[in-house]
């Protein structure tokens, strides 16, 4: 007891902790966050001037180039003689040609139209990039392809609605036979929908056209350059491929042995030759393999090059979520009595194709960076009309560097844009599963 | 009484080869195959009839005829009258060269990055990231002309050597490094030099043993033996001793600028490193995307364990934490291996002479045999790259986790 | 979901007929329009302004053939082409002619199935040096770097020069014109070789022209021209005559200002004849009996074409050389009208 009072007398012991002290100045503030992160030791101070002497060296190479830069100037000359010896780029170029870097050189007067359907394109894709958006949305989407194009390439509407009509057709009697055999209605439906467009498209489509005539200005394909033809390459061969390259993944993890070996033969084919060489053939050879007297465009068979040459990887990217999926999932589709198209399209692709969203975007970013390749077979995308008809010009002769910044910063922004929102979907999907 | 409904059906009917499931698979692969089979039949008829209406043929003859150019990168020699087949196959060296130069420059600087995208460092870090972002989402071909141009401005052309009072020098008066390449000294293998190259080799086998000798004494009795100074003592020594005693047979021929260009020494030019530059720091963000995915693929945990060892950051990425993410890394590494060999085929762009600017670029343009040529391009391709899957596979299959 | 949007357009695009085999002038005749493959960007010879209209030496060609066929020169679709699918893209009939400065060689007329309409322009392969390198002669350029523009007989003709003379080169083959010259003003070449007239073109287009110098070897005949697929001759002749046209016009001073008035009636009968006041020349063509007055009022004469695009007047500054009238002790000589 008179501990317990010896103690209460002296009171001695705090009653409440003291407040953490700062820590002391070497560890605290802005010169402690540097010194810890970039001088911590011998090796990591090296590490960090030389990072800062590389900064120097860009930064030095490239803010004199920009900022005295040339915007106005008629030509290379009177660009050289406005900079007057000083280091500085000729931007003039661009600011004179770049609706053929971005158009190529589809005709003027339509600009607006392409323009609209770049617009409708965002519109399109809205509802597949932010899952927040009511699922109505679509059906644009699913509608956009034909507008897309009736747009760009012009001529009667009639051929681009019965186009879709032609769909509409095909999945009609997919609906209609579904219930006996999924593949089996597949392939009819898609029969039909063959049968739809090569028979009875073309007759209608001038009988209505001559009815009502509701065309645009029509557009040659060679007219389409710049980066509309990235656009639409890479968009449309993404779009192609995906279908494509399921198909093929399915196909090589099928059971039956031909139609395993056909796929992979196909996968590894493609997959072992560069693109390069594939647009040689588009280009060159292909024109061989079709009955004699048919020809048909150059974009045209690009895309089909370009398509087979995604679907490839896209398959392999498709195997990969199909392998990622546990046994569990296939067995329980199994036991529930679906058979394989049902359990496929009802339990795994829907899981699997999640899996794979990452690499998909990954090729979707190398797609559309492997569209500058058919500059090499002297289609004018955006290199390859600076390459050909600006840097030939009598006027630009000589100008080299603007040209290609301006085209790297260009690809630059829109792949950056699809990696970053890739990153943000990885981590939403993520965050889905726990 | 036997209830006959209830007999089995033995009989096989039509009907089964589309209704049941046993006998489906079968009727597809049959309806496949011969799809296929009549779908290349149908496109060689018609190559048929396209090369007889323009009186045209398929003839790899062509490769046997004069080439009529010349070439500057070869590894086998070649003159313009050697024929185009010996061209396609300089051609073949040339891509190969780039390829294996690219992959082991794309992977030291894949690895690098990989980890200092990883590092404390804010601005290394930073720097990192924006360099693996600026090289990942412009397209490869911008960049090979971008770099290659760089380096032609960039770097002093021979002629500034010369002079009293050149503007470039030489570094350590044997290395000229010009916009048109870099010059290296070449060495001589005078009588006597396969001895020392014989030494040489043999003090690397020695290096190997001592290695090995090394991790057997640290498992089995947890002594450490001084590896480093060793195995460099090893490497120096016995060789520099076997060259005086062999009275210095290698000698080294030092490029020397004449007439127009260095002369003598070794040439590596500058369409080459150009190439070599942009396919290895291309690929190389690449890599450094699998690295960094790898590492942070390895739990935390691990990690942290072997910080509790008390093992120093440098030994916990070297010891616990690549060893691990390697497995992860590798797949996707080889295929990046692919990608390098296959991009190789921009070479053209910076008059580099791989097979694509021979076979399928000059001799192409001067015979008019494109069918032939892209079709042996195209072969070609596809070896290299079913043998560098090959390799992935067997790959995989050791390095796969033993797992139940 | 926007994959149903390519198969639409397979469906739809234009599959037509490209009568590879046919009568090349009754197809172009029923499309209303020639397709002509042209270069890709050649200075002076094909370029494209900012409108993107394509211009030029070799183009005004195409231009002369459309009009000379519809009265139209604008009735012309350009394919530009490369030099390596510009054989295969004629061929596969994709395009009715090419006029994009090729080189008439005996295998191409004879081994590749090609018809040459003429020569529309008699070019060399050339060296342009820096001055400062005090060359004088290209039989001094032993050991040099010689920037090649390739894919053309550019590299064999400068193979063969230098084997002949014994001396030694490094080639450094570049694919266009743009990364050559860059090259070359870097310094990272001694020498840049293509033809003659794209020499001047690259000169031309210099900060300082007058540091740079071409050398006297021209090391090559490269006749250049317009040609078209074997085995139609009668469209082969509707692009040879059109070009003898443009060179006889100038020879007989008929110019894109005075054909209209000339048309009425000269006392010249060969001028008659041409301009479709005399005979029938036109008729045998299959064409209208104004066919060359077309072709001449679509952009001029030779002279006319030659100095809009590539004469001393442009910043090119070609002078006419071997491209003169034979009277003018050049080597045009178009075969007589009648």
């Amino acid at each position: 007891m008179s501990d317990t009072q010896a103690e209460a007398a002296l009171s001695f012991v705090r009653h409440e902790p003291l407040p953490p002290a700062p820590p002391p100045m070497a560890y605290r503030g802005p010169v402690h966050r540097v010194r810890h992160n970039l001088f911590s030791s011998v090796g990591n101070s090296i590490m960090t001037i030389a990072a800062l002497y590389a900064i120097y060296l860009l930064v030095s190479a490239i803010v004199p180039w920009v900022v005295n830069g040339v915007w106005d100037a008629s030509s290379i000359r009177d660009c050289r003689a406005q900079l007057d010896g000083k280091i500085g780029g000729c931007f003039a170029v661009i600011a004179e040609r770049w609706p053929q870097l971005v158009f190529g050189n589809y005709p003027k007067a339509q600009y607006g139209r392409a323009m609209l359907a770049f617009v409708l394109l965002f519109a399109a894709l809205a509802p597949l990039l932010f899952i927040e958006l009511p699922r109505k949305l679509l059906w644009f989407t699913g509608v956009f392809p034909f507008i897309g194009y009736w747009l760009i390439w012009g001529g009667t509407i009639w051929v681009p609605i019965l186009a879709l009509v032609g769909i509409v057709v095909g999945y009609l009697v997919f609906v209609r036979l579904e219930r006996q055999s999924f593949f089996g209605a597949l392939m009819a439906g898609l029969l039909a929908m063959a049968l739809f467009w090569g028979l009875l498209v073309g007759p209608i489509a001038s009988g209505l056209a001559s009815l009502v005539p509701l065309r645009l200005e029509p557009v040659q394909s060679r007219e389409i350059g710049g980066f509309m033809i990235n656009f639409i390459l890479g968009t449309t061969c993404m779009a192609l491929s995906l279908p494509i390259g399921i198909a093929l993944a399915l196909g090589r993890q099928s059971d039956l042995p031909i139609i395993k070996a056909i796929c992979v033969m196909f996968i590894e084919f493609i997959r072992g030759v560069p693109l390069i060489t594939l647009l040689f053939v588009a280009s060159v050879m292909l024109a061989y393999f079709l009955p004699p007297g048919t020809n048909f465009d150059l974009i045209l068979r690009v895309i089909i090059m370009i398509t087979l040459f995604a679907s490839a990887y896209m398959a392999e990217a498709i195997r990969g979520g199909l392998a990622a999926l546990p046994k569990g999932q296939y067995e329980a589709g199994s036991s529930l009595g679906l058979d394989y198209w049902q359990s496929m399209r009802l339990i795994i692709l829907p899981q699997a194709l999640k899996i794979s969203i990452p690499s998909i975007v990954n090729i979707a970013i190398g797609l559309f960076k492997d569209t500058t390749l058919v500059s090499i077979i002297s289609m004018f995308d955006v290199l390859g009309m600076i390459g050909g008809p600006i840097l030939s010009s009598t006027d630009w002769f000589g100008v080299y560097w603007e040209l290609y910044a301006f085209a790297g910063l260009m690809f630059f922004v829109f792949c950056f844009g699809i990696s970053k929102y890739s990153q943000y979907l990885e981590r939403k999907l993520n965050t889905a599963h726990r | 009484m036997s209830a006959v409904s209830d007999q089995p059906k033995s009989g096989f009917t039509l009907g089964m080869l589309v209704n049941d499931t046993r006998y489906r698979g079968y009727t597809f692969q049959f309806i496949a195959f011969f799809a296929i089979i009549f779908f290349f039949g149908w496109m060689i008829w018609n190559a048929v009839q396209n090369l007889a209406a323009l009186g045209q043929d398929i003839s790899f003859g062509f490769l046997g005829g004069q080439a009529g150019y010349d070439i500057n990168q070869k590894l086998i020699p070649f003159t313009s009258t050697d024929t185009h087949f010996r061209a396609a196959i300089v051609g073949v060296l040339n891509t190969l060269l780039v390829a294996f130069l690219g992959c082991i420059t794309a992977t030291i600087i894949g690895v690098l990055v990989g980890i200092l995208r990883l590092s404390n460092n804010w601005i290394v870090a930073k720097l990192m990231s924006v360099y693996v972002e600026v090289f990942r989402n412009v397209p490869l071909l911008i960049w090979i002309l971008i770099i290659f141009s760089i380096m032609s401005n960039a770097l002093p052309a021979p002629s500034a050597f010369r002079g009293e009072s050149p503007e470039a020098r030489m570094v350590l008066d044997s290395i000229a490094l010009t916009n048109r390449g870099i010059y290296v000294p070449r060495p001589l293998w005078l009588e006597g030099s396969a001895i020392v190259v014989g030494v040489f080799l043999l003090s690397l086998i020695a290096i190997y043993a001592l290695r090995r000798y090394a991790i057997h004494l640290l498992f089995t009795q947890g002594r450490t033996l001084p590896v480093l100074p060793l195995s460099i003592g090893l490497l120096i020594v016995p060789t520099v001793l076997a060259y005086f005693l062999m009275g210095s047979p290698v000698g080294l021929e030092y490029p020397a600028l004449k007439g127009f260009n260095f002369q003598g020494g070794i040439q590596v030019y500058g369409s080459l490193i150009g190439l070599w530059v942009a396919l290895s720091l291309y690929t190389g963000a690449f890599i450094a995307e699998s690295v960094r995915g790898g590492i942070q693929a390895v739990s935390r945990g691990q990690t942290e364990a072997a910080e509790s060892l008390g093992l120093r950051p440098r030994r916990i990425m070297s010891l616990v934490v690549l060893p691990q993410a390697l497995r992860i890394i590798i797949p996707p590494l080889i295929s990046q291996y692919l990608n390098l060999t296959k991009n190789s085929s921009l070479a053209a762009a910076v008059g580099y002479m791989d097979i694509t600017g021979t076979l399928g670029g000059i001799t192409l343009n001067q015979t008019g045999r494109s069918f032939e040529a892209v079709l042996l391009l195209m072969a070609f391709y596809l070896v290299i790259s079913l043998c560098i899957a090959g390799v992935m596979n067997i790959y995989n299959a050791t390095v796969k986790l033993k797992e139940r | 979901m926007i994959s149903k949007f390519a198969l639409g357009a397979a469906a739809v695009a234009s599959f037509y007929a490209s009568g590879a085999l046919a009568n090349t002038l009754d197809d172009v005749k029923a499309r209303g329009q020639l397709n002509c493959g042209i270069s890709t960007g050649l200075v002076g010879f094909a370029t494209q302004d900012a409108n993107g209209d394509w211009e030029g030496f070799d183009v005004a060609i195409c231009r002369a053939v459309a009009a000379a066929i519809f009265g139209d020169p604008t009735a012309v679709q350009f394919s530009p082409v490369t030099n390596k699918v510009r054989f295969e893209v004629l061929n596969s009939g994709e395009i009715d002619m090419l006029s994009r400065n090729t080189t008439w060689t005996y295998s191409r007329d004879v081994d590749l199935k090609l018809e040459f309409g003429g020569v529309n322009y008699y070019d060399g392969q050339g060296f342009l040096v820096p001055k400062a390198l005090d060359v004088t002669s290209a039989g001094q350029l032993d050991g040099a770097t010689v920037c090649i523009q390739s894919g053309t007989t550019t590299e064999l003709n400068l193979a063969d020069f230098f084997r002949i003379n014994g001396i030694s080169y490094e080639p450094v083959p570049i694919t266009t014109a743009a990364e050559a010259t860059q090259q070359y003003l870097a310094g990272a070449c001694d020498v840049y070789t293509t033809d003659a007239s794209g020499l001047a073109a690259t000169r031309a287009s210099f900060a300082d022209p007058s540091a740079h110098i071409i050398l006297p070897e021209i090391i090559s005949k490269e006749p250049l021209g317009p040609l078209a697929r074997h085995g139609d001759n009668e469209w082969g002749d509707v692009i040879r005559w059109t070009l003898n046209a443009l060179i006889a016009a100038e020879e007989l001073g008929v110019t894109s200002t005075n054909a209209e008035e000339l048309s009425a009636g000269t006392d010249n009968p060969e001028v008659n004849r041409l301009l479709g006041s005399e005979g029938d020349l036109g008729a045998m063509l299959g064409l209208s009996p104004d066919w060359a007055k077309n072709a001449i009022l679509a952009g001029g004469n030779y002279a006319e074409i030659f100095d809009t695009y590539i004469g001393p007047e442009t910043p090119i500054g070609l002078a006419r050389g071997l491209n003169a009238q034979w009277t003018d002790g050049g080597l045009l000589y178009a075969p007589p009208f009648r």
